[in-house]
């Protein structure tokens, strides 16, 4: 066992690595939440419950249809968009000029909705989605045994993240979303169809969560409350990051997943409140987030 | 006129209702709509969502249970000393959050009552997950025993009835004005020079305090004090109630908390129970797409078009 | 007003008296109440749930239907693991509608709550599935009745052996509350007394998701065995990660709690091997087999210790009510102390004066896949514990007469 200054710094690596596997989830979310909320300005409560769904999904097409899980991938994501597309059509577009706390509770209302169905249909004390056999086994590092399925987590969702946050800020595309959104009554005069924007939008914010979901279906177990207890912790990721922030979102995603980790190895018990202090202190130095521009 | 007519109906039916209903149910529909009440104050009368309400509920539940648990003081002591806790971290978590406005408002309540979920979680008194179990209900001023449920109830009712007119008399006080004022303009307000912060924090304080009041109140009801009254779920339902009801009137919560409650007791019981999240949610849908002003903002408006003009 | 209220206050009153005075001899109110207070979809919801209602259920029919002529009826409620909603239930339950006894009971928090307000309101608790051995120590209570097993039994089954065999360092991966806490604090004095040490612990809250970082602390604690004391879906993701962190290979896990539901649950390649306590399997003998036939063909998978402890609790309460003539809590309880209680699941059993039910335990070892002749197959049985040796002696203040 390898120590410095009373540290196990094995049980410290293994610590951090771990909270980077979950900060992969957090990046992932998290971004989808800044760009509904920062192109729309809508607050998805929701997030975490399409999470959920994503994440049954996946083992619903398992087990009945004997997809697998490199098609849910795909899959997943595309079905979960489409739910959030006819969320979006149907339900929040009525309420787009009130307040945005009506969007916030109206989504709150979806989320318990989604939740309750499935708890309903399966129960909340979990299933299990086995490792693509593909990922199965693991790395022997020096200081750990990295699970092949976790690595690919990291890798994957980091891939996913910097391609989303390329595809907005650096392309003609994002340009147009932006424009879209900042300045609807221009780009309408432009002959571009805003409200599709807003809703495709919408429902790409929501594959992301629906991607989350298929990820974490092998390691977390799939049941109806794994979204309602990560939404809040992301929800603070979004506000440190600054809301809207897409950048911002993804980077104090993984960041928070590490200081989790971190905390874990220090004070486990605090792990699961290390995220809020960090909120209340940010907002209160920084208002606008770390990453948010002042308004 | 006809408003001191209908709270005297209401509580001429309060007086009679645990001849009816189990009053234990009734109990609990009142330390809700104290709840909601406080809740509402904040939301319908200043404008700001609080989403960490429950640190307050529960703050004073658990203040409450541990002193009535080990130190053996009256119930009323124990309910004040718990009230007073609440109010005392409304007082700190206030100054810190109403600076702040919006969802930065909401967000920052939240992460505030999560951190006191936390310390309760680990706090060896309040038993963490198990919660504080077996808290006396004692004896009223040392005279009246409470273990009798029918003693409790009346006891409860009053403290709601004290409550409930605390929070009247501040919406209807030159206070109360100013509130509203900040409300529907806070620009005005300030340029009117009003110290909009320092009228936001007071209410929080009086917010706080009488949630702590139905919390501890709570506590002594069902002889428990737990988690789940600091957890924001806990937050959520009484946003719930008070949007059902009516955000920004004054009957509002109570109907809402009624409402709730009373579903929830209901669907608990029989096989329906598993659509409970399910019926809470789509009550939640259907009043922020189509009754955004509550049961008792839609009745209030039917009757404004049809008896006044 | 005033005078109608009062008029409304004392009827109330009288009725309220009326009901106290016929409790004297008889069933109190024309029929038997029976309640079940289960996890109906939760964690532990395999474990005792529905299949605890129909556990119950088949006890009343197997009885008869009735008693001393009047009708048994079941009540049934969900408490999802939370004491606050348990607790709240059955104080509805006893107070305004008349249930006499409550079985099911399932997390050690629950239970405790719900024994507080079943011995206030003098009712009797028949719980078949709770771990802590609080209910017959420091919360005994003279209407308390703890069926099938308690931590000491599951300390005493499976710690001492190990222990004994030159596995001297322990490390615990704990469910964060009253059974939890109960099974580390007994299975650390076993491992204490037989000369072994704790390395370290870590309490996850009940209905954890991701263990990994609690397997990572095992891991590196140097340890001979991690000790899983945590139940239900919690044991399976636990046991699940220990797994695919390599840590099974690296050491002796240990399932201090494992209900059949989830053995069956897991993957013979993680869970194979592993020995554990428990106080019931179906394929003991012709009568255990018999009943969880039936049982299958209602609920549709075998039964768990907790579903046998139901029926055999129940039955064994419903025969002191019929012996008695009354449903009178302390007279029946006095009854069900003095009979020792006989089925396929109370074997060579006895009803303490502290509540505490004895009888014997069973060391099992989970099967290997080659092992397995059906999917029931699941555990070999190595040993019977009498159940002297498996439960802790009677404590003086918990004697109740």
């Amino acid at each position: 066992m390898v120590t410095f200054l009373g540290i196990n710094l094995f049980g410290l690596s293994g610590q951090l690595l771990v909270g980077l596997i979950n900060g992969s989830f957090y990046a992932l979310l998290s971004l989808g939440l800044a760009i509904i909320f920062g192109l729309l300005k809508i607050i998805n409560f929701a997030q975490g419950a399409l999470y959920m769904v994503g994440a049954f999904i996946a083992w619903m097409a398992l087990q009945y249809m004997g997809i697998n899980y490199w098609a849910a991938l795909i899959i997943v994501p595309l079905l979960v968009g489409v739910i959030g597309v006819l969320m979006e059509r149907y339900l929040l577009r009525p309420i787009a000029n009130e307040d945005h706390l009506y969007s916030l509770l109206l989504t709150f209302g979806i989320a318990l909705i989604l939740q309750g169905a499935f708890t309903h249909g399966f129960g909340s004390s979990g299933l299990s989605y086995a490792i693509p056999a593909e990922l199965k086994g693991g790395t022997k590092l020096p200081f750990m045994y990295l699970p092949n399925y976790r690595a690919w987590i990291i890798v994957a969702s980091i891939t996913v993240c910097f391609g989303t946050w390329w595809m907005i800020e650096k392309t003609k595309l994002g340009a147009y979303l932006r424009a879209g959104t900042e300045n609807p009554q221009m780009m309408q005069a432009f002959g571009i169809n805003v409200p599709l924007i807003v809703t495709l939008t919408f429902g790409f914010g929501v594959a992301l969560a629906g991607l989350a979901g298929v990820m974490a279906a092998p390691v977390y177990a799939v049941s109806p409350e794994m979204g309602s207890n990560m939404l809040i912790v992301v929800f603070a990721i979004v506000v440190i990051g600054g809301m809207g922030s897409i950048g911002g979102a993804i980077l104090t995603g993984l960041g928070m997943g590490v200081v989790e980790g971190l905390t874990k190895y220090f004070y486990p018990e605090a792990s699961t409140t290390i995220i809020f202090l960090v909120m209340v202190v940010v907002l209160l130095l920084k208002p606008a987030g770390l990453f948010g521009k002042e308004a | 006129m006809k408003i001191n007519k209908l709270y005297l109906g209401l509580l001429g039916f309060a007086l009679i209702a645990p001849t009816i209903l189990y009053p234990v149910f009734l109990m609990k529909v009142l330390c809700f709509a104290l709840f909601a009440c406080a809740f509402n104050l904040l939301l319908g009368f200043v404008g700001l969502l609080s989403f960490g309400h429950a640190v307050f509920l529960g703050t004073g539940g658990y203040v409450t249970g541990y002193l009535m648990m080990n130190t053996g003081i009256t119930p009323e002591l124990g309910i004040l000393c718990g009230t007073a806790a609440a109010a005392l971290l409304g007082a700190f978590y206030g100054k810190l959050s109403v600076k702040r406005e919006g969802i930065y408002f909401a967000m920052v309540t939240l992460a505030l009552a999560q951190l006191m979920f936390f310390v309760y979680l680990q706090a060896p008194f309040t038993g963490g997950e198990d919660g504080m179990q077996g808290v006396p209900r004692g004896e009223l001023f040392g005279l009246i025993d409470l273990s009798d449920n029918m003693a409790m109830y009346y006891f409860v009712l009053a403290v709601f009835v004290f409550g409930f007119w605390l929070i009247h008399r501040t919406i209807h006080s030159p206070f109360g004005q100013v509130l509203k004022a900040i409300r529907e303009n806070e620009p005005r307000a300030v340029s009117l020079g009003y110290n909009v912060n320092d009228y936001k924090w007071v209410a929080f304080i009086i917010s706080s305090a009488l949630a702590g009041l139905a919390g501890s109140t709570k506590t002594l009801v069902f002889q428990l004090a737990s988690l789940t009254d600091v957890h924001w779920h806990m937050s959520g339902e009484v946003v719930l109630m008070t949007l059902v009801g009516g955000m920004g009137t004054i009957l509002g919560p109570l109907v809402g908390a009624g409402v709730v409650v009373g579903i929830q007791n209901y669907l608990s019981g029989g096989e329906l129970g598993n659509y409970l999240h399910i019926i809470m949610g789509a009550i939640f849908v259907i009043c922020v797409l189509a009754f955004r002003s509550g049961i008792v903002g839609e009745i209030n408006k039917v009757i404004k078009r049809n008896f006044s003009s | 007003m005033k005078a109608m209220t009062k008029t409304l206050m004392s009827a109330a009153m009288a009725t309220a008296i009326a009901a106290t005075g016929a409790q004297a001899a008889g069933l109190s109110d024309d029929k038997l109440k029976i309640g079940v207070l289960a996890d109906m979809g939760g964690v532990y919801a395999d474990v005792c749930g529905p299949g605890c209602v129909t556990a119950v259920e088949m006890a009343v029919e197997d009885f008869g239907g009735s008693v001393l002529g009047k009708p048994i009826e079941i009540v049934t409620a969900d408490d999802q693991n939370k004491a606050d909603v348990g607790s709240a239930k059955v104080r509805e339950w006893v107070e305004d509608q008349q249930v006499d006894a409550v079985t099911g009971l399932v997390a050690s928090s629950v239970t405790g709550a719900v024994t507080k307000v079943l011995t206030d309101n003098k009712k009797i608790a028949l719980i078949s599935t709770s771990a802590s051995n609080a209910f017959t120590t420091k919360a005994c209570s003279p209407y308390n009745a703890h069926w099938t097993y308690n931590v000491v039994a599951l300390a005493n089954g499976t710690v001492k052996p190990m222990v004994q065999s030159g596995k001297k360092k322990w490390f615990f991966i704990t469910a964060d509350y009253a059974f939890g806490h109960a099974l580390e604090k007994v299975a650390t004095g076993v491992i204490e007394n037989n000369g072994g040490e704790v390395v370290g612990a870590v309490r996850a809250p009940l209905g954890t998701t991701d263990f990994s970082s609690y397997v990572l602390q095992a891991q590196s604690s140097g340890a001979d065995v991690v000790a899983l004391a945590n139940a239900g879906s919690d044991f399976v993701n636990s046991l699940k990660t220990a797994a695919e962190f390599g840590l099974t290979e690296m050491v002796d896990v240990a399932g201090l709690l494992v209900f059949t539901p989830n053995a069956q649950a897991l993957d013979p390649a993680i869970a194979g091997g592993m020995k554990l306590t428990t106080g019931f399997y179906w394929d003991l003998d012709d009568e255990t087999r018999a009943w969880s036939k039936r049982f299958k063909e209602r609920h549709g998978s075998i039964p768990a210790m907790g579903h046998a402890g139901a029926y055999s609790a129940t039955m064994h309460y419903l025969n002191a009510v019929k012996a008695t003539g009354t449903d009178d809590s302390d007279t029946v309880m006095k009854h069900m102390k003095a009979n020792k209680p006989n089925d396929f699941f109370a074997r060579n059993a006895t009803l303490r004066a502290d509540g505490r039910m004895v009888h014997d335990m069973y060391q099992v070892r989970i099967k290997t896949a080659s092992e397995r002749k059906s999917e029931d197959d699941i555990f070999a049985v190595e040993k019977v514990i009498p159940g002297d040796e498996a439960f802790a002696p009677m404590l003086a203040q918990c004697e109740f007469k």
